[in-house]
């Protein structure tokens, strides 16, 4: 094996000699977030392995069992087979692949290094991208026999993606091809091509060999003398640190927690995302846009002169100005913006598929708001980086899309701040990590629509109807008996001088919505549509009553969240499918299972009930006569 | 510029993991068990929410079968903390009288395990902080910093959620839970020297003294409470003196002591980098199920 004594991480003999000099000289490593991308073919374990095992971050009862489990499973005779090193989970050393995000750790004399581990297959999107939002530089592994492959440009791009400024590219297996430089600078030139096409203006290119060791620790290695750069530890060890670019930046730090032990002590906790900040420096609570300046930056260990990029700090102000989670405290003179509708682009992290319209949770720094998502301008295919038309996004699709939040949120463009660009939407209901999104801009249309407050408030309309508004929102399969029991309850207050308003699916499909289909997505911005104008008529002092399928949990709880609390009354309708088919007033079952129809709710379609509605009718048990009177007592019972 | 060592982005790394919890967590506690890694966590915690106390409890889930310097050091720290410390026993365990001798495994499953499911439920807590670090054990390298248990605190690998930037989602159903490990990119190096810079107090069996031995199983121990290893063993061990320490601490009739005369924090670091064994070889729970031993226990909800 190569050069594996280099004097750049074998400390052995000053910790043997001198502890207290070597520890003193570890106390000032800075750290190195860095992620490696190729497959299990190019020996990316391969060359992980060596560098924990040449930075003797392997003990030696690991490595006897490694020398066992080489013996025994590896992939590389009776030599050690460093890649077994770095696998995990049971089932993935079973099936010899690696599946998730591992992060590893070595460490050289002058820096602490966290490497994130992705596999290289299939399933790639989701945890690269994942490991790449950490990571300052990327390792891009290319087998010396095989050159620039597809794979080697879809890991390009979406390290550029996520925002990696420096590149590497290591043209691994250079004993395999005798290490002829001819062929490193073949890679290198086509590289080079394709890496100006999507923006990368430069990169390192090492040639290398992880199983032998050549050009890992030390350069040049013997079998590559017209070598001329560093070796793949040297620059790891001497690229720039994006917190510490981050520091000339103007100062932006997103409030965590507002600390509160006593009423004279107010302390504003977060981690600074950019910038410098001092006692008397001039500040800005983005958004509410109200200055003060900085009193003192709080430790346990006395107060700081000064905090930077990348620390998590207390901060107290000099003034009492409402600042809360979710605020960002920033520079006086140079705020970031706020806007409630984005350009972004989305990498689709779940297997269930982007939903345009429904709301999810978007979390962005400390804020969490509700936003939905528009149907994609376009997919990008990332082996081609072609423009793909798209009308959702499946599990590890990356898109551009539209999103609207449901209150301003304060940010910067992702390329210009990781932190305050970089978001994660939620699903509602399940609570997954759904998706990752890097915004581009803010839509002008936020900046110059303004919310007009009105005169005549919502209380004024309800007072003047002396009634208190609320959405009857009645839910259930085709057929259950929603439009029959809604009209009975509609009559039935009318005629108690309530003043009310219908809404029925099959009506607002002439008009509001004549250009939806049955889609999912179109099912979903029919029901927003309607849950606008239901919210309008209860502004206007109505009490509405709705009849519509209404299938997926999600939307009606984003039509429950439009409303005041109390005012969303969910009534489910409940008719088993056997029931609601053997009736089929309409004849669309039939159609249905004849497959004529489509996306038909119950056959081909879900239904998802209600867990908790405030009304459940079993039309089975009840006439809709009575249903129609035990819905009327609830909502007039109440008052 | 001022550049931030290592050691500083991990601590502001693990404080705003710290501070999230505690901004979107409805009940949140920390699990203690007195070790070094514990005591990190512990001193981070104090500086996240300086000068307030950390707002949430210290749980140890105890086995009663702890060395004694371990509870001095736990009362003490709670104390200096201003922090409440809540100590669970499992009384199924108890009463049953599961011990590390006679039981082996299965006393690691009751009080542990199990012991820790209990009081969780017991209290009600939806957030656990634990000190665990990706670097102990080649199944935890891949282990998120916001890990997700179901409602019976079983640990699905195929169902936890990617984490990207330093965005934690930490939305839960009634009855889920998490456990969020803000040591999860220490190493055991880092560990020592964040010691040694912030000089935190440890316990004093991590450095080496003269302390009474007896083999067992071809292992080397210390007798903590020579009485109680009587009447569990059935006899009395032989006891050797003999200078010792400890590389990781648990219950003191499984947890394998390493001759050493490494007296100061400078030595024992100095040790541990010219070791040629790993760190959990001591404690004798991952040999179980061969490597795939702590993967497994996991899976169960052993933290």
């Amino acid at each position: 094996m190569a050069d594996s004594s280099s004097p750049t991480y074998q400390a052995d003999r000053l910790i043997a000699e001198d502890i207290e000099a070597y520890l003193e000289q570890h106390q000032n490593k800075s750290m190195l977030r860095f992620i490696t991308c190729g497959s299990v073919d190019d020996g990316k374990s391969t060359l992980i392995g060596r560098l924990l095992y040449d930075s003797k971050m392997i003990f030696e009862d690991q490595l006897d069992a490694l020398e066992a489990d080489s013996k025994r499973i590896g992939t590389q005779g009776q030599e050690i087979d460093f890649a077994l090193l770095v696998d995990g989970l049971a089932a993935e050393r079973e099936q010899g692949i690696t599946i998730d995000v591992a992060y590893r750790f070595f460490a050289t004399e002058k820096r602490k290094f966290i490497v994130a581990d992705t596999p290289g297959h299939e399933q790639y999107t989701r945890n690269m991208a994942t490991g790449a939002s950490t990571a300052d530089l990327a390792v891009i592994l290319v087998d010396a026999r095989k050159g620039v492959l597809v794979q080697t440009r879809r890991h390009s791009y979406i390290a550029h993606l996520l925002g990696i400024r420096h590149i590497v590219l290591a043209v691994n297996k250079m004993d395999l091809v005798n290490y002829d430089p001819a062929i490193f600078e073949g890679i290198v030139a086509e590289y080079q091509t394709f890496a100006a096409t999507i923006g990368i203006e430069n990169f390192t290119a090492i040639p290398l060999s992880g199983f032998k060791g050549d050009n890992v620790a030390s350069a040049p290695s013997a079998n590559t003398p017209w070598y001329s750069g560093p070796s793949l530890i040297e620059h790891l060890e001497n690229a720039d640190l994006s917190n510490e670019r981050a520091q000339a930046g103007a100062f932006r730090m997103p409030v965590q927690w507002v600390n509160r032990p006593d009423l004279d002590f107010r302390g504003f906790c977060g981690l600074i995302t950019s910038g410098t900040v001092r006692p008397g420096d001039a500040v800005r609570v983005v958004p509410s846009g109200k200055t003060s300046t900085i009193k003192s930056i709080v430790t346990s260990g006395g107060d700081l002169d000064e905090a930077v990029a990348g620390q998590s700090v207390t901060v107290t102000l000099a003034d009492e100005v409402d600042c809360s989670r979710g605020d960002v405290i920033a520079a006086a003179d140079d705020p970031p913006q706020s806007s409630d509708q984005f350009e972004a682009t989305v990498v689709w992290m779940n297997d269930e598929a982007l939903k345009p319209g429904r709301g999810y949770w978007l979390k962005l720094a400390s804020q969490t708001v509700s936003a939905s998502v528009r149907e994609p301008k376009y997919e990008i295919n990332v082996n081609t980086l072609d423009h793909l038309a798209a009308k959702t996004l499946e599990l590890n699709a990356i898109g551009v899309v539209e999103l609207q939040t449901d209150r301003p949120i304060t940010f910067e463009a992702y390329a210009e701040s990781r932190a305050l660009g970089g978001f994660i939407l939620i699903d509602k209901i399940t609570h997954a990590t759904v998706a990752a999104g890097m915004l581009h801009f803010s839509l002008r249309r936020a900046q110059n629509v303004h919310w007009q407050a009105l005169d005549v408030t919502r209380e004024d309309h309800a007072a003047l109807k002396n009634q208190r508004p609320a959405v009857l929102w009645f839910t259930g399969l085709s057929g259950a008996g929603k439009s029959t029991i809604a009209n009975i309850v509609a009559r039935k207050l009318h005629r108690m001088n309530r003043h009310t308003f219908l809404l029925d699916g099959d009506n607002v499909r002439h008009g509001l919505n004549k250009d939806l289909g049955f889609t999912e997505a179109d099912r979903i911005e029919n029901i927003r549509r309607v849950g606008e104008v239901a919210r309008l008529m209860a502004d206007a002092g109505l009490i509405v009553v709705t009849a519509f399928i209404s299938p997926f949990r999600a939307e009606r709880q984003l039509v429950r969240q439009m409303l005041p609390p109390g005012e969303f009354i969910e009534v489910h309708i409940d008719t088993p499918l056997s029931v609601a088919e053997a009736r089929d007033v309409k004849g669309l079952y039939k159609k249905a299972r004849q497959g004529q129809l489509k996306n038909f709710t119950g056959i081909d379609s879900p239904y998802e009930a209600p867990e908790s509605p405030e009304i459940r009718i079993d039309t089975t048990s009840m006439t809709p006569e009575d249903a129609a009177e035990h819905i009327v007592r609830h909502v007039i019972g109440g008052w | 510029m001022h550049r931030l060592t290592h050691l500083e982005r991990l601590e502001a790394e693990s404080i705003h993991i710290m501070r999230e919890v505690v901004a979107e967590a409805r009940k949140p506690v920390m699990l203690y068990s007195v070790g070094k890694d514990s005591a990190v966590m512990l001193h981070l915690a104090k500086k996240a929410f300086y000068p307030a106390p950390p707002p949430f409890p210290l749980l140890h889930v105890d086995t009663t079968w702890k060395f004694r310097d371990m509870y001095d050091l736990r009362e003490k720290a709670a104390s200096d903390a201003g922090m409440d410390l809540l100590v669970w026993h499992n009384s199924e365990a108890q009463s049953r009288g599961i011990n590390p001798f006679d039981h082996g495994s299965v006393h690691t499953d009751m009080w542990k395990t199990e012991g820790l499911k209990q009081a969780l439920d017991h209290y009600g807590f939806d957030a656990a902080f634990g000190g665990a670090r990706r670097d102990e054990e080649k199944s935890r390298a891949k282990e998120r910093i916001f890990s997700f248990r179901s409602n019976a605190h079983g640990w699905d690998p195929k169902n936890q959620r990617p984490e990207l930037w330093n965005l934690y989602n930490a939305k839960m159903a009634k009855g889920e839970s998490i456990r969020v490990f803000p040591l999860s990119n220490w190493t055991e190096l880092d560990i020592w020297q964040y010691i040694m810079a912030e000089s935190i107090e440890i316990v004093p069996l991590y450095f080496a003294a003269r302390r009474p031995t007896y083999i067992h199983d071809g292992g080397l121990f210390m007798a903590d409470d020579l009485d109680r290893l009587e009447k569990v063993m059935g006899r009395r061990p032989e006891i050797t003196e003999r200078s010792i320490r400890f590389r990781t601490l648990g219950c003191f009739p499984l947890t394998g002591a390493v001759e050493s005369e490494a007296a100061t924090l400078a030595e024992v670091v100095q040790e541990m980098l010219l070791a040629t064994t790993s760190e959990r070889q001591g404690r004798v729970i991952d040999q179980d199920d061969g490597g795939a031993g702590m993967e497994k226990k996991k899976q169960e909800g052993y933290f």
